[in-house]
């Protein structure tokens, strides 16, 4: 089973092809450059190194929220378009979901964090039991507090990664009273392998949508609702 | 059907609030033009809301694309390049459109056309009248863009004018606000200025000094939110009818001047007008009455050519196509790309 996987979700930009449990080409940047310039022809030189035949590929999988909403819409628009051409279905990872699968195996309590803005995360908490991923708290738009306050009553050691985890890390010094670290350089962003490896878990246990009906999960609603809705 | 010299063309368009897709054949024959308006999800934020329109493009986008493919009778195996629109516009609903075409083309091997979005509407007057060929001038006229613009050939353009301030259909939209008749105001004073005097108040034509060929209609706008102000402190009952029809002949006026102006001075025999306010009856009178006046073939699209659609992309992209234009994969949307430029 050959999965493409994209996420886009945040500052990275990434792109990965994952084979039967083999991650066969992944590609990262963590840069400022815009995804709508970058990822397609990341993907692209994917296909070539790896002499990709397209028709070979049985399902996208994509970070399908939350994160930048422009970010999630480039990604999950590639990934439709994708879809549509090659006649295949979209796998919807969750962003977080996918960004705590970057510490698989570990025993302490996994925190993601995306920034925000607006003093906000986009986060959830997560550990690895008989090494499957296991969601404690769903991935929600959370006051950088409020989420301090759940991992400080678990009363567990804890992992930070994400971009979140910078921007907060100040912060989390204050708040957090448990022992805490902060994931390593290797594993601690977004990154299309762990989409499409999570991604393969999912579709095995059926959850796929087609290329017309998939759209991102943003979490939030655009600002023009929130003001209406008071 | 199709001979192997066909050109088909997958056009896609989300530049603003329509999701749309088409596929054109040959630059001049629609095979399909399948548009999804969000306009009832804006009307009650009295205009478009950028976040709201990107994420309805995405919700719809492979719907309508597979709508212009099945009511063609077509599948992408039979089609020759993609178009899509890559501004100006709103960027996060334009990168909808781009995202996608560029997805589609890299997954079936065929090229990508970036098109420009006037362009597109300049191209509407293609499809129906299938002897037009360039030159001649062609006013674009919208929500978002006021250009007088000389067509010197197929996607190639000069500029002769644009408005420094509000685009024409936007004045419309402020004006109708104004007296109360919402949104969308294009339509709105059309109708009711058919039951209006207008040359009931005299609203400025205003001419923008050192450039012929400019507009600016902020002032006009300004004029009637007075006239509407100094009403209410003298406790006049407005006539709303003269209102809109005294602002819709001034703004009509100054279209019509400067662009006969325009096809006089260069020497052009043709005329055209594109994008949503082409589809305003009194300006479509207006200018068929001054072009017969000065034997000026005129020309207009249908009104369903004349709002945002995909088949006038397609018609753009066309002719770009066979000039040799291609896009690459790393296409960005432009939010104010200009006209000419690429």
């Amino acid at each position: 089973m050959k999965i493409l996987a994209l996420d886009s979700s945040g500052l990275v930009a990434s792109a990965a092809i994952i084979d039967n449990g083999l991650t066969i080409a992944e590609y990262s940047v963590n840069y400022k450059k815009t995804h709508s310039q970058t990822l397609l022809p990341m993907l692209d030189e994917i296909k070539k190194m790896t002499e990709l035949d397209l028709s070979t590929l049985d399902a996208v999988a994509i970070a399908a929220g939350p994160g930048s909403f422009t970010g999630l819409r480039i990604g999950s628009a590639t990934a439709k378009g994708l879809a549509l051409a090659l006649n295949i279905p979209i796998i919807p990872v969750p962003t977080l979901d996918a960004l705590a699968y970057n510490l698989y195996g570990s025993d302490k309590l996994i925190c993601p964090l995306m920034d925000a803005r607006r003093n906000q995360v986009y986060t959830g908490l997560y550990e690895f039991k008989d090494s499957k991923l296991c969601i404690l708290e769903k991935q929600c738009a959370a006051d950088i507090a409020e989420i301090s306050e759940k991992i400080n009553a678990l009363n567990r050691e804890t992992i930070f990664l994400g971009d979140g985890s910078t921007v907060y890390a100040e912060k989390l010094n204050d708040l957090i009273k448990v022992k805490f670290t902060f994931a390593p350089a290797s594993c601690n962003r977004q990154r299309a392998a762990c989409v499409g490896a999570l991604g393969e878990e999912l579709f095995k246990n059926g959850i796929s949508q087609t290329a017309a009906e998939h759209a991102p999960e943003y979490l939030r609603l655009s600002q023009a609702e929130r003001e209406r809705l008071g | 059907m199709e001979t192997n010299n066909d050109v088909l063309i997958l056009a896609i368009e989300s530049s603003c609030d329509e999701t749309a897709a088409a596929v054109v054949r040959n630059g001049r024959e629609v095979l399909s033009n399948i548009i999804f308006s969000q306009i009832d999800l804006h009307t009650i934020y009295g205009g478009v809301v950028p976040e709201i329109a990107s994420r309805k493009h995405i919700e719809k986008i492979n719907q309508v694309i597979q709508e212009a493919l099945d009511k063609a009778e077509v599948t992408l195996d039979d089609i020759t390049a993609i178009a899509v629109t890559y501004g100006p516009g709103l960027v996060g609903a334009l990168l909808v459109g781009v995202s996608v075409a560029k997805a589609i083309s890299f997954a079936t091997g065929k090229p990508l056309v970036g098109v420009h979005h006037i362009e597109g509407h300049i191209s509407a007057n293609f499809i129906e009248n299938k002897d037009l060929e360039p030159p001649f001038v062609c006013l674009v006229v919208s929500g978002g863009h006021t250009h007088l613009v000389v067509v010197k050939d197929y996607g190639e353009y000069e500029i002769l004018g644009y408005t420094r301030d509000d685009a024409a259909g936007e004045a419309f939209d402020k004006v109708a606000r104004a007296i109360g008749l919402g949104y969308p105001g294009g339509p709105k004073i059309d109708k009711l200025s058919k039951e209006g005097n207008a040359d009931a108040i005299s609203f400025p034509r205003a001419k923008v000094d050192s450039s012929e060929y400019d507009f600016s209609f902020s002032g006009l706008k300004s004029a009637v939110l007075n006239y509407l102000n100094s009403c209410e402190m003298k406790n006049i009952k407005v006539n709303t009818a003269d209102v809109a029809a005294s602002f819709q002949k001034a703004v009509i006026d100054v279209l019509v001047e400067h662009s006969i102006a325009a096809v006089k001075q260069y020497g052009f025999t043709k005329f055209a007008i594109a994008g949503g306010v082409a589809s305003n009856s009194a300006l479509r009178s207006a200018f068929e009455q001054e072009c017969k006046k000065r034997r000026i073939e005129f020309f207009h699209p249908s009104p369903i050519l004349c709002t945002d659609n995909a088949a006038m992309i397609g018609t753009a992209g066309y002719y770009e196509y066979i000039k040799g234009t291609r896009s690459g994969y790393d296409l960005n949307a432009i939010p104010n790309l200009k006209l000419g430029e690429r």
